[in-house]
């Protein structure tokens, strides 16, 4: 019962960094008044990156070095995702279009590029088949060197590849950043007001661009650790899923803290997946049990929604574009 | 005041334009999807070796060459602008509504379970309106759950209706899995292949004629509603401000649930026109994102039931294009999304030089208006 519990668990978690990627990204973008519906986009984006980067190095015929199997498409990964986020910048930013539309625009691009890409790379550099990058994938999944020997406790905490880690130490620096840092607290204040932010002479264009694009390639790295990590270096078309639109749910859940979303994203990667876990399920009800966490994610916006504390609010500017002569 | 003389103005400043000059606008918005299409064939000349006019070429054939095609081209316009049509009072309301494709798909859902259920029992004129009206009561449902809470607790609806398109979709599959036919291969498949109970008449032997005919009648019956009729006018208002509706007395709960219930009958005929008028199945993906693109479509078109036709024809006729394009080089048919991708950019960023205007620092003083 005991390891039933303990399996689950990792497999929670696993499922869960991709969402927790996202969604601190997201939180960043959203706490400079970007509401960035292009995430989903990123992450595939920040996924096929990472695919082409790697199945360059990996085919290249050079001898292959582990650190640059994980540098080349980690910096490829970021590239894709900081160039996807400066597409949204400039046309909602500088251009000041309509945020959701942009977003959306953005996502049917970004998944677009990653089917494509992921479909037809190998075809378009002239070789056929499949990419199966195992060399990039096996050094992506090194885990610590003891981590067998612990039992237990080792499998389900230890046992990640170090983009898992990461995640965590990224949420935690995101929350000190915006919680405790002068720069954090301006972040704040251009979605909170810009108009504000910009009389106390912080420039809201810099920040917005910042925030976004940091913000961008947190979430690729989501992508990336799915391409690389969980499937092991491979591509399947549409594989990434809904996780995108599920990490901005995540968003929500967290009420715009990074911290909280950590645990949030363990949930979530639960929910995913409980229906895996639960006895004598027939078909038909599993298809309901993958149902929970949206329904989750629409309980808690409405509780939150009717419960109206300040400090569970969205930044108030978010959705919005700034322009400076407008009164 | 000496020091904030002593600086020079920034080398590009941007303003409001008053109103947009309409032929201005057009020559815009001709240059960017012009400039789009350029990016488009660039791209495909980069992965193959394709002559970049051949990739327009092989585009318009694909969409032209045989009648075949042109009715494609069309009845796939006629879905699009139809779920378009449905986003639009919502979203002039400015009720972000990104549930379309949810909405369209329980409509589609409850129309499979007539067809299925009531296929054999009812006379076809009366099944179709059946048909017709669960698909439409239900579409209205699935809209007003987020609007009601909306109104009520000012939940945030544009999140709130994301997910309930994935609410949508698990219900789908878990149909699925009592409609499938053959059992164990998880489709549906033709529902009453043989009677062709529910299946909308072919009209003049063109089988998509009523969907065409439906869709133009709801852009017309839109446009009037949306300029001249009352709610129209109460719907534009919210839209521009709730307070100044809430001022000239507009009660602004029942506007803002009224329209998404608008929204929502629309969308669930968009469901309809989808399984009785063209695939006479159901799978998750039978409303296949058209969801998401109709918004940007309803927002590319500012709202106007017309405009959205155009729209609708450019984007139809880009991703099918692109479809054939994909085919011949044997490529991934997501070249499709790539491209709508690219043109949707261009058109979002070209509104900018539509409603602004930017001013380059020149030599001399203009002195300030």
């Amino acid at each position: 019962m005991i390891t039933t519990i303990a399996l689950f668990l990792k497999q929670a978690i696993i499922q869960g960094i991709p969402l927790l990627y996202g969604s601190t990204g997201e939180i960043i973008t959203e706490k400079s008044g970007n509401l960035n519906l292009g995430i989903p986009g990123i992450m595939y984006i920040g996924g096929i990156s990472g695919i082409i980067g790697g199945y360059l190095y990996e085919f290249s015929g050079a001898e292959l070095n582990p650190v640059l199997l994980v540098l080349i498409p980690l910096l490829s990964s970021i590239i894709g995702s900081v160039a996807m986020s400066l597409i949204y910048c400039v046309l909602t930013v500088t251009l000041k279009a309509n945020q959701n539309v942009t977003g959306l625009a953005l996502t049917t691009f970004g998944v677009g590029v990653g089917n494509f890409f992921g479909g037809s790379l190998s075809s378009i550099l002239g070789e056929g088949g499949t990419i199966s990058l195992i060399e990039t994938g096996k050094a992506y999944k090194q885990t610590l060197p003891f981590a067998q020997d612990l039992g237990l406790f080792g499998e389900v905490f230890l046992s990640f590849g170090f983009l898992a880690y990461a995640s965590i130490i990224i949420a935690i620096l995101a929350s000190i950043f915006l919680n405790k840092t002068r720069k954090g607290m301006n972040l704040r204040a251009v979605g909170e007001n810009p108009a504000t932010a910009d009389a106390a002479g912080i420039n809201v264009t810099a920040n917005k661009y910042i925030a976004t694009c940091v913000g961008g390639a947190i979430a690729g790295l989501g992508g990336l650790y799915f391409v690389m990590d969980y499937v092991g270096g491979a591509w399947t078309n549409n594989g990434f899923g809904d996780r995108g639109w599920l990490a901005i749910a995540l968003v929500i859940f967290a009420l715009w803290r990074p911290h909280t979303s950590i645990l949030g994203s363990i949930l979530f990667g639960g929910l995913y997946i409980v229906y895996l876990y639960i006895p004598g399920l027939s078909r038909s009800s599993q298809e309901i049990f993958k149902m929970l966490p949206y329904v989750v994610t629409i309980l808690v916006l409405i509780i939150t929604s009717v419960r109206k504390k300040r400090e569970h609010q969205p930044p108030q500017s978010l959705g919005l574009s700034y322009f400076r002569e407008e009164r | 005041m000496n020091n904030v003389k002593k600086r020079k103005d920034p080398l590009v400043r941007i303003s409001k334009r008053d109103v947009p000059v309409w032929w201005k606008s057009l020559i815009i918005r001709v240059v960017a999807i012009a400039l789009a299409l350029v990016v488009c064939a660039g791209l495909i000349v980069l992965v193959s070796d394709y002559n970049p006019l051949e990739v327009f070429k092989t585009m318009i054939e694909g969409n032209f060459k045989t009648e075949r095609k042109i009715w494609n081209l069309v009845q796939n316009t006629a879905i699009l602008l139809c779920i378009s049509l449905a986003v639009t009072p919502a979203f002039k309301m400015k009720y972000w509504n990104l549930g379309a494709e949810g909405q369209a798909l329980i409509g589609a859902l409850s129309t499979a379970a007539g067809m299925i259920y009531l296929g054999d029992k009812l006379p076809q004129p009366v099944l179709i309106i059946v048909m017709f009206v669960m698909s439409v009561v239900s579409g209205m449902i699935w809209a007003v759950i987020p609007a009601i809470f909306k109104a009520k607790f000012n939940t945030n609806e544009s999140l709130f209706t994301l997910m309930m398109n994935y609410v949508a979709t698990q219900l789908v599959l878990f149909c699925i899995t009592f409609w499938e036919n053959p059992k164990g291969s998880n489709t549906v498949g033709i529902i009453n292949m043989t009677t062709e109970g529910g299946w909308l008449p072919a009209l003049f032997d063109q089988k998509y004629l009523v969907n065409i005919l439906i869709v133009t009648a709801i852009t017309v019956i839109m446009y009037i509603y949306l300029k001249y009729s009352k709610h129209g006018y109460e719907i534009s208002v919210v839209g521009e401000s709730e307070n100044t509706a809430r001022y000239i007395g507009i009660n602004v709960k029942k506007v803002i649930i009224r329209t998404v219930l608008v929204s929502g009958a629309v969308c669930g005929i968009t469901g309809f026109l989808l399984v009785s008028g063209t695939h006479h199945t159901i799978t998750a993906d039978t409303v296949g994102g058209q969801g998401f693109t109709a918004i940007m479509v309803s927002w590319l078109a500012k709202f106007n039931p017309f405009v959205m036709a155009g729209v609708s024809i450019l984007i139809t006729f880009l991703s099918r294009g692109a479809g054939e394009i994909a085919t011949i080089l044997r490529l991934n048919q997501s070249v499709a999304e790539i491209m709508t991708g690219i043109i949707l950019f261009f058109i979002i960023g070209s509104e900018f030089f539509i409603n602004y205007k930017v001013n380059f620092r020149s030599g001399k003083k203009e002195g300030n208006k």
